[in-house]
């Protein structure tokens, strides 16, 4: 019976949730028992976070600095000196890239310094917007061929007709010097990684943290240490996109079979000529999923970098949403989304692109690509010299046309969103009071009537069933962090959320996932509505939802879902669609039917993978819901909002974060440590 | 040793970079979400470029923006709200490095209230006094599906003002019929006050003059007026705390070293002093005639001409 019981997975758990209930209802609602709630013990880590961002950016290590301005010398940090140089070098180059494609002058004057202040003749005009799209299209086809050719100069050709042209080039310019700046970082600190275990022990938590933390949480941080402006945006996209390229570096450097390696030596390379020629051309496929997962990342962060001062289409669209504007919003939408397509395939065609090794060509065979290109742009750039007479307003179409110039689909898009309101309010409303009334609200009740000596329990009960007594201390050291501070309660109602989006996302993932993955073109069609969601930014579903569910928990919990269903669906359809056929025809021929093919064979190979993506889910429920602060709720996530515009709310803003981060990571080391364990059994590598 | 190496290694990325971008040094100006605070903002950097300078406008954020004025990343925080921007614009004082430049030719308000059509359709009869408050039938107009039946007031975020609203609904006595709601932005305060019309719903919302609900009809709640010290934690008991809000200014911050850096732009940034129908006209210049907001600051700029002209000597 006993030895049974220590194999039986099932057994163990209900046991679990049997002593869970019995200390839920048994331990009493006591504000100074230690058994209900734990004594706020960690409640000055803020203030600490503050004194130590206030002493580092204006008191310890200082040097006397002469500022011209007041004419004497001035004590000033040696971090803030740094942070502000970082800044000030990321400025430059985002500016100098948005020069080239919408002109002005203050690069070129900031290198002359004011001698060509009074010079007309030092503005540098934008190259026109036609041009720019028939360098697209060249582009395109050198690359790969006429499909690419025509999905990257059309894509940009709706953003230009449809008047997004400005905000469009101020966010590319942004991405343009942030991308590269993420593969490189990535990719130094893949290879420190791969060369030193001891590296990549430090780095995973760092890893760990920085891609679960809500962007909130260091928005103020940021501005502290480099202030506001696109290279605070910058920095803010850094620190969210890299983390993926270090891990696909590390990932794809470890695959690497020995032989390859000994080859390499075989040949006589020396330490660098064995990564840059062998290792790094190798794991060539996994750096490049990193490069797409960056750009992805980056234009993800646009809407987030313009709360602390990147201009483009993210500040376009908060403008937009302020008044309302769901159709317009949406527009600005569609264009991230473009220029998100339109970099990951110009990207990946030219990463797998062969280098030609003809030698003895001529320059102009060459560079024939670049010679008509600049050929072009010069006869572009004349027509819309002399196109300027033509068109009145001094607007000139052909150059550049201005914000809110352009077509527009807004109206139509509005008159949509009026439709769906109008046919379906009346149920839509029903639906809601039930909802809230029958299971939000009976839920976030039953969630904060939780002692936390149960909680615990079951926390900790179920880490050491799944992992053993490491797995067990991990998820509790995690969870008790959170226990010490001041915010268990608004913890269990970020708790209860997320719970419930990630339950119907699940759900709603597997279900989708598995109906797509039966055939080859419904598949290829749910993973491209997967990405377009994934980087449609998220904000516009805040004010529909709004409309139509008023400011409640419902709004918030059908903005998470409809956002945590993506990686759900995604890693479902992955996860079967890798099943291999021989096991479906095996099935087939033992005279299984399709549902229990599913049911006995698919499914249960394709969990581990299904349920790395219930990690992702987790994640993306839990940043939705910290957004969801925006239409308002009473959890962590508004207190992390309001820290933007509190005094001294960067600590607090940042413990939160961690806070969130913490929940994020025991979630992660379960689902893990899970997997891990299934995949050995079912002989998956 | 290792101390001298951070130095030499600072002043070394301190001469290669900020050299290179500080040169232009141009002025800059915050811009935030609404239509009037963008428009002000184009008008004055359009002004400040007719008298010589350039100038930058940066998106930010409304309250973390103090903090950055302070500090020099941003030189005129141009429309600073008492009620909901006080807090951090005097904590940044507090610290050093930012000062106040005057204030606007106009006084704000901000208090709960209600759309005009709810007061037409009688709702809720007898408002704007908010003796009708009391009455259990127009509190039930007001329920939601999350207000346990009770009527709802929708206030701003809660680092506005924290507990000053459901203070006030102890303080007059009405907690049994009405429940305070926290809206995350104030995006969720437009988009509640648009489904609350599409329904036929009764919404009490906080809001504020001069905005651009003006023009579409909104009635404040007239409360027991407000003195200094009525609130509960500003002292007072739960008898005055009932007591409505302060009207207030609306200030102009800048930073510290801007005078000396700018000084005929700061000049003009002290007299400029705009009125509330003139910021009502920017906003309606964006939200009525569909302009963007750099046409629409060359508008307000050439219908107030003498204006300008006269702050700018």
């Amino acid at each position: 019976m006993l030895n049974n019981f220590k194999k039986s997975k099932p057994q163990q758990f209900s046991f679990l949730i049997l002593i869970f209930l019995f200390l839920y209802f048994v331990v009493p609602e006591d504000e100074n028992s230690l058994l209900w709630r734990l004594p706020p013990l960690l409640k000055d880590i803020p203030a600490f976070i503050n004194y130590l961002l206030d002493n580092l950016m204006f008191n310890w290590l200082t040097i006397p600095v002469y500022d011209p301005d007041w004419g004497m010398y001035e004590d000033q940090a040696i971090v803030r000196l740094i942070t502000r140089s970082i800044s000030d070098f990321l400025l430059f180059l985002i500016i100098f890239i948005r020069e080239f494609f919408l002109g002005g002058m203050q690069t070129i004057s900031s290198l002359t310094g004011d001698s060509l202040k009074g010079l007309k003749l030092a503005y540098l005009p934008a190259i026109p917007w036609t041009a720019v799209i028939m360098g697209l299209f060249i582009l395109g086809y050198k690359l790969q061929g006429l499909s690419l050719a025509l999905i990257a100069s059309l894509g940009f050709f709706y953003v230009s007709v449809f008047g997004q042209w400005e905000p469009t080039m101020e966010t590319l310019s942004l991405v343009l010097v942030t991308a590269p700046i993420c593969f490189f970082l990535g990719l130094f600190f893949g290879i420190l990684g791969y060369l030193s275990k001891k590296v990549e022990t430090t780095l995973q938590p760092i890893l760990n943290v920085a891609q679960t933390m809500p962007h909130f949480s260091y928005l103020v941080p940021i501005i502290v240490f480099f202030g506001v402006g696109d290279h605070a945006g910058a920095v803010a996209t850094i620190i969210f996109a890299t983390p993926p390229m270090i891990r696909l570096t590390i990932l794809g450097l470890r695959k690497i079979s020995p032989e390859i390696v000994e080859s390499g030596l075989m040949s006589g390379c020396n330490r660098f000529q064995l990564l840059f020629r062998v290792l790094i051309p190798t794991a060539r496929r996994d750096i490049l999923i990193g490069v797409n997962q960056v750009i992805m990342q980056c234009l993800a962060m646009t809407t987030i970098a313009a709360f602390i001062g990147a201009k483009g289409l993210g500040f376009n669209l908060k403008v937009a949403l302020n008044g309302l504007k769901i159709g317009k919003a949406a527009e600005i939408g569609i264009c991230v989304v473009i220029i998100a397509v339109v970099l990951d395939k110009l990207s990946l065609a030219w990463a797998n692109k062969q280098k030609d090794y003809f030698a003895n060509l001529s320059f102009f065979q060459r560079n024939k690509a670049f010679v008509y290109f600049l050929f072009l742009t010069l006869i572009l750039g004349i027509i819309a010299y002399f196109s300027a007479f033509y068109f009145e307003e001094g607007i000139n179409f052909l150059y550049l046309i201005p914000f809110g110039k352009g077509l527009t689909i807004a109206p139509l898009l509005d008159a949509g969103v009026d439709w769906i309101w109008e046919t379906f309010f009346y149920y839509l409303n029903i639906f809601n009071k039930f909802l809230i009334t029958y299971v939000l609200f009976v839920m976030r009740d039953a969630y904060l009537g939780m002692p936390v000596i149960s909680t615990f329990f079951l926390i900790m009960g179920a880490g050491y069933i799944i992992g053993g007594i490491r797995s067990c201390i991990i998820v509790g050291g995690l969870i008790l962090f959170i226990a010490l501070s001041e915010y268990w309660d608004r913890a269990l109602i970020t708790a209860y959320m997320a719970t419930f989006a990630v339950g119907i996302s699940a759900i709603n993932g597997i279900v989708v996932g598995s109906l797509c993955a039966r055939n080859e073109i419904s598949t290829k069609i749910i993973l491209s509505i997967c990405d377009f969601f994934q980087t449609f930014p998220s904000f516009i579903y805040l004010i529909p939802v709004i409309l139509l569910f008023g400011i409640t928990d419902t709004s918030v919990m059908i903005a998470a879902i409809a956002y945590a269903s993506v990686p759900a669906t995604r890693y479902t359809v992955e996860g079967l669609r890798s099943v291999p056929s021989s096991l479906h025809d095996a099935g087939s021929m033992s005279g299984v039917s399709n549902l229990q093919r599913w049911i006995s064979i698919e499914f249960p190979l394709a969990l581990p993978h299904i349920m790395l993506g219930l990690n992702q889910t987790v994640i993306f429920a839990l940043m939705m819901i910290v957004l969801g602060a925006l239409i308002g709720t009473e959890d962590l996530g508004q207190i992390i909002m309001g820290s933007l515009s509190r005094p001294g709310g960067a600590g607090i803003g940042f413990t939160l974060g961690i806070f969130v981060s913490f929940i994020c990571l025991a979630v992660d080391n379960l689902i893990r440590t899970w997997t891990d364990e299934r995949k050995k059994l079912l002989g998956i590598n | 040793m290792f101390k001298t190496l951070i130095k030499v290694a600072a002043v070394f990325s301190v001469l290669l970079f900020s050299s290179i971008s500080k040169a232009a040094d141009p002025i800059r100006i915050p811009v935030l979400n609404w239509s009037s605070q963008i428009v002000m903002a184009n008008v004055m950097a359009q002004v400040f470029e007719e008298m010589g300078y350039t100038a930058e406008l940066v998106p930010a954020e409304s309250a973390s923006r103090y903090e950055a004025v302070r500090i020099g990343d941003l030189h005129v925080a141009h429309e600073t709200w008492e009620s909901t921007m006080a807090l951090p614009f005097y904590e940044a004082m507090d610290k050093g490095g930012l000062i106040d430049a005057g204030s606007h030719n106009l006084i704000t308000f901000e208090e709960m209230g209600v759309p005009n059509w709810v007061i037409e359709e009688g709702l809720c009869p007898g408002l704007p006094n908010w003796e009708a408050l009391k009455d259990p039938a127009c509190a039930a107009n007001f329920a939601t599906a999350d207000s346990d039946g009770k009527g709802r007031w929708l206030e701003g975020p809660y680092e506005w003002h924290t507990e000053v609203m459901p203070n006030r609904l102890k303080g007059l006595g009405i907690d049994d019929l009405w429940t305070v709601k926290f809206a995350g932005s104030a995006d969720a305060l437009w988009a509640e006050l648009k489904a609350a019309k599409a329904e036929g719903r009764g919404t009490v919302i906080f809001n504020w003059s001069p905005n651009f609900t003006d023009a579409a009809g909104f009635t404040f709640i007239d409360f027991p007026p407000y003195f200094e010290g009525c609130r509960l934690e500003n002292g007072g008991t739960l008898e005055t705390t009932g007591c409505g809000s302060p009207k207030g200014w609306l200030k102009k911050a800048a930073h510290i070293k801007f005078p000396l850096t700018h000084p005929s732009a700061y000049k003009f940034y002290t007299k400029m002093s705009f009125t509330a129908p003139q910021i009502g006209l920017m906003a309606d210049l964006v939200d009525s005639q569909g302009m963007d907001h750099a046409a629409a600051a060359t508008e307000f700029i050439s219908q107030h001409r003498d204006l300008i002209d006269l702050w700018k000597n």
